[in-house]
């Protein structure tokens, strides 16, 4: 049946033991991918003709705002899934979403500030992606700070699921306002990030970097996903199970 | 809609089981409320009364089993139960900044009725107070006016309506309770104390209590 | 056994009257105007931030017209922001909300007409007392008529968008921060589009394409933050 795949997905058993092999796998690849980029970007790619070596931060800085922007769809993708089709399993990808995605935000912020003081002589600039990043980092707030405030795990899934949803019909009008008060304030002198301008060999290890981060992203997403199943489901004679053989040090 | 042969049960319940936080409360729960027909749902404290309210109303959707209404399955028939329903939860959905009368004109009274009703569940004269300066017990018997107006839907679903009454308020509920069902109503209430109907039935949700986990079978919750 | 006859007495499916959009803008607005402190408090709220602001930027006139409309906006977005914390509480706490999620009238028009009594005394008024307070901030002549205008419209927006924290947080015992942090990001756009509105218009600029696009966040707010609050209250009842 074409359902039955959903069904089993939705199954915190069943991600719990599947995702069990993948692990090891996601680990490996983003190790290798994000140790390739960063001495490939780092030590071997070519210095900016205007911003010599601090352009480098981008191998940091460009993967972790993309992936905050993605990781606050994928938290309201699967809120919403689990809305619909009230599946727990999809609740628990949100939840591990959150604190990630606002992870990576900061991170996102910070390397932006750390380029700011050799670039623009100031650790802070009204920036619209700038702006915009803070703002999404702020939405990441809201969400788990809404979750925490929840007694009740259920009807916090639901309520982040609704202010996650909310937040993505949001997202683009908020980055549009924030880009039309910026050049209303002041115009552009810098663009940070022009992927279609850079050179190859400032790019691929770049595209290293960002395919990288992708895989840690989906590890520790996938890793923190098993610990909050765990957490939901210890009740269930599946998780006694598996706890018991992880008591007795088996694999 | 008259009642015919077929749906003579208007609310059926078949093997029920509802959980609140993941947690099982009952299983196995199955019944039939006719026309004319009064169920009493007991238990002690947390043993799910509430929460089987409260999905058979379709405020809670987290069970498996089947709820019929009208011989039609939930919660595609959840719409038409609601358009027979009058529910009274533990917290009585009176106004505090308003009237009594105000209250039932909310509730699509008209005027004269509101006026009467109330007189029956011994209001008279507070009709044009605030109810926040009514007492616990009288604000409760606000909530209860409804079931007295002439106009009540023909399903009551009412959450421990003895609570807070005095005596004399008992027995006039149980006498409106009375006058429903040989207008050929349905109730369904919990209550702690023992009410006085003829042909009264009982469900002691203890029976159907359940001291474990769901456990993953089918992998999701049920869907819709 | 019953029979049809014997029904007469219990109302129809269908005719269980729902109360329309109008009596539900009139009970509210009649619960509103019994509390009249709460219509108060964001008011004075609003007045008393802003004459708190010259004594600590200092009393230049040049400083403070160039700073009064974005001041004037952040002031009356905190003062719809505070007094949306008690939108659905009280309902929420005596069972009403519970009814009206019964009720066969769909939420979306219970959450419209809330909200639209909670525009008609708060946005309403701080629009109103608006021009009041860019006279004491020194705003330049040309902002006034379009800071009202601009907060006619935006304070709409921020009614609507608030109302769905509102629903969010109300089975909360104490939402009031949590509701600003949820709240306030997803303000942005309507402060930035408001206080751009007003600047223009000191400038010289013609401001019509900012009001318009405030008129634009109204329309979407009023078509989807009902829904989206509606869904809220679902949610909050079934704590």
């Amino acid at each position: 049946m074409a359902w039955q795949w959903f069904h089993r997905l939705g199954s915190p058993r069943w991600f719990y033991e599947r995702t069990g092999v993948w692990l090891p796998w996601l680990a490996l690849a983003s190790l290798v991918l994000l140790t390739v980029g960063s001495v490939w970007g780092l030590g071997f790619a070519p210095q900016d003709a205007k911003q010599g070596n601090s352009y480098r931060i981008i191998y940091i800085h460009v993967p972790a705002a993309f992936l905050a922007l993605a990781g606050y769809y994928i938290m309201a993708i699967s809120g919403a899934i689990g809305l619909i089709w009230k599946m727990k399993l999809s609740f628990a990808v949100m939840r591990a979403a959150a604190p990630i995605g606002a992870v990576l935000t900061f991170v996102a912020l910070f390397t932006g500030a750390i380029w700011g003081k050799p670039t623009w002589g100031t650790y802070w600039v009204w920036d619209a992606r700038i702006t915009s990043m803070l703002i999404l980092l702020f939405l990441y707030i809201g969400v788990i700070a809404l979750a925490r405030a929840f007694s009740r795990e259920q009807v916090a899934d639901k309520a982040c699921a609704l202010l996650a949803l909310v937040g993505t019909v949001n997202i683009p009008i908020i980055y549009k306002s924030v880009d039309w008060w910026f050049t209303l304030h002041q115009p552009a002198t810098i663009k940070l990030t022009q992927s279609s301008s850079i050179d190859p060999s400032m790019f691929y290890p770049l595209l290293t970097m960002i395919v990288g981060f992708y895989c840690l992203y989906t590890w520790t997403l996938i890793a923190h996903t098993r610990t909050l199943v765990l957490q939901r489901e210890w009740r269930t004679q599946w998780v006694q199970q598996e706890l018991a053989e992880g008591n007795r040090g088996g694999d | 809609m008259p009642v015919t042969p077929e749906s003579q049960d208007l609310l059926q319940v078949r093997d029920l089981s509802c959980r609140r936080d993941g947690r099982r409360l009952f299983a196995g729960l199955s019944f039939a409320l006719g026309a004319g027909a009064a169920l009493q749902i007991e238990g002690a404290n947390g043993a799910g009364k509430t929460t089987l309210l409260r999905t058979l109303i379709g405020s809670a959707g987290d069970f498996d089993g089947r709820i019929l209404w009208g011989g039609s399955p939930f919660p595609q028939s959840l719409p038409q139960l609601r358009e027979s329903l009058l529910f009274i939860g533990h917290r009585a959905g009176v106004r505090a900044g308003l009237t009594p009368l105000e209250n039932l004109v909310w509730y699509g009274a008209g005027r004269d009725d509101a006026l009467r009703a109330l007189e029956q569940v011994d209001l008279f004269g507070f009709e044009d107070t605030l109810c926040q300066e009514l007492s616990a017990g009288q604000s409760r018997r606000v909530a209860l006016a409804r079931l007295y107006l002439p106009q009540a839907p023909r399903l009551w679903i009412l959450d421990e309506p003895l609570a807070a009454l005095d005596v004399a308020g008992v027995s006039s509920l149980q006498g409106q309770m009375a006058v429903h069902l040989s207008r050929s109503g349905s109730i369904l209430f919990t209550s702690h104390q023992p009410v006085a109907l003829a042909g009264l039935q009982r469900i002691d949700l203890a029976e159907y209590a359940v001291d474990e986990f769901a456990d993953e079978v089918g992998g999701a919750y049920a869907f819709g | 056994m019953p029979s049809v006859e014997s029904l007469s007495g219990i109302a129809p499916a269908a005719s269980r009257a729902a109360p329309g959009f109008g009596a539900l803008l009139k009970v509210e607005l009649l619960l509103v105007l019994r509390k009249r402190a709460d219509i108060a408090n964001p008011l004075l709220f609003f007045v008393t931030v802003l004459a708190l602001l010259p004594l600590g930027v200092g009393p230049e006139p040049e400083l403070l017209a160039r700073v009064a409309p974005g001041i004037i906006w952040v002031m009356a977005l905190l003062a719809t922001l505070l007094s949306q914390e008690s939108l659905f509480r009280s309902d929420f706490e005596d069972g009403t909300l519970e009814q009206v999620t019964l009720s066969p009238q769909p939420l979306y028009f219970a959450v419209l007409a809330k909200t639209a009594v909670h525009w008609l005394v708060t946005g309403l008024p701080l629009a109103l007392l608006s021009p009041l307070l860019g006279l004491m901030l020194n705003l330049p002549a040309a902002g006034y008529l379009c800071l009202f205008a601009s907060l006619l419209l935006g304070s709409a927006s921020l009614s609507l968008i608030g109302a769905v924290g509102a629903a969010l947080t109300v089975a909360l015992r104490r939402p009031g921060l949590l509701l600003a942090l949820i709240v306030m990001p997803l303000y942005v756009p309507v402060l930035i589009f408001g206080t751009g509105a007003v600047q223009a218009a000191i400038d010289g600029y013609a401001y019509s394409a900012q009001l318009a696009i405030l008129a634009a966040l109204l329309a979407a707010a009023a078509a989807l933050a009902p829904l989206a609050a509606a869904g809220a209250i679902r949610i909050s009842v079934d704590n």
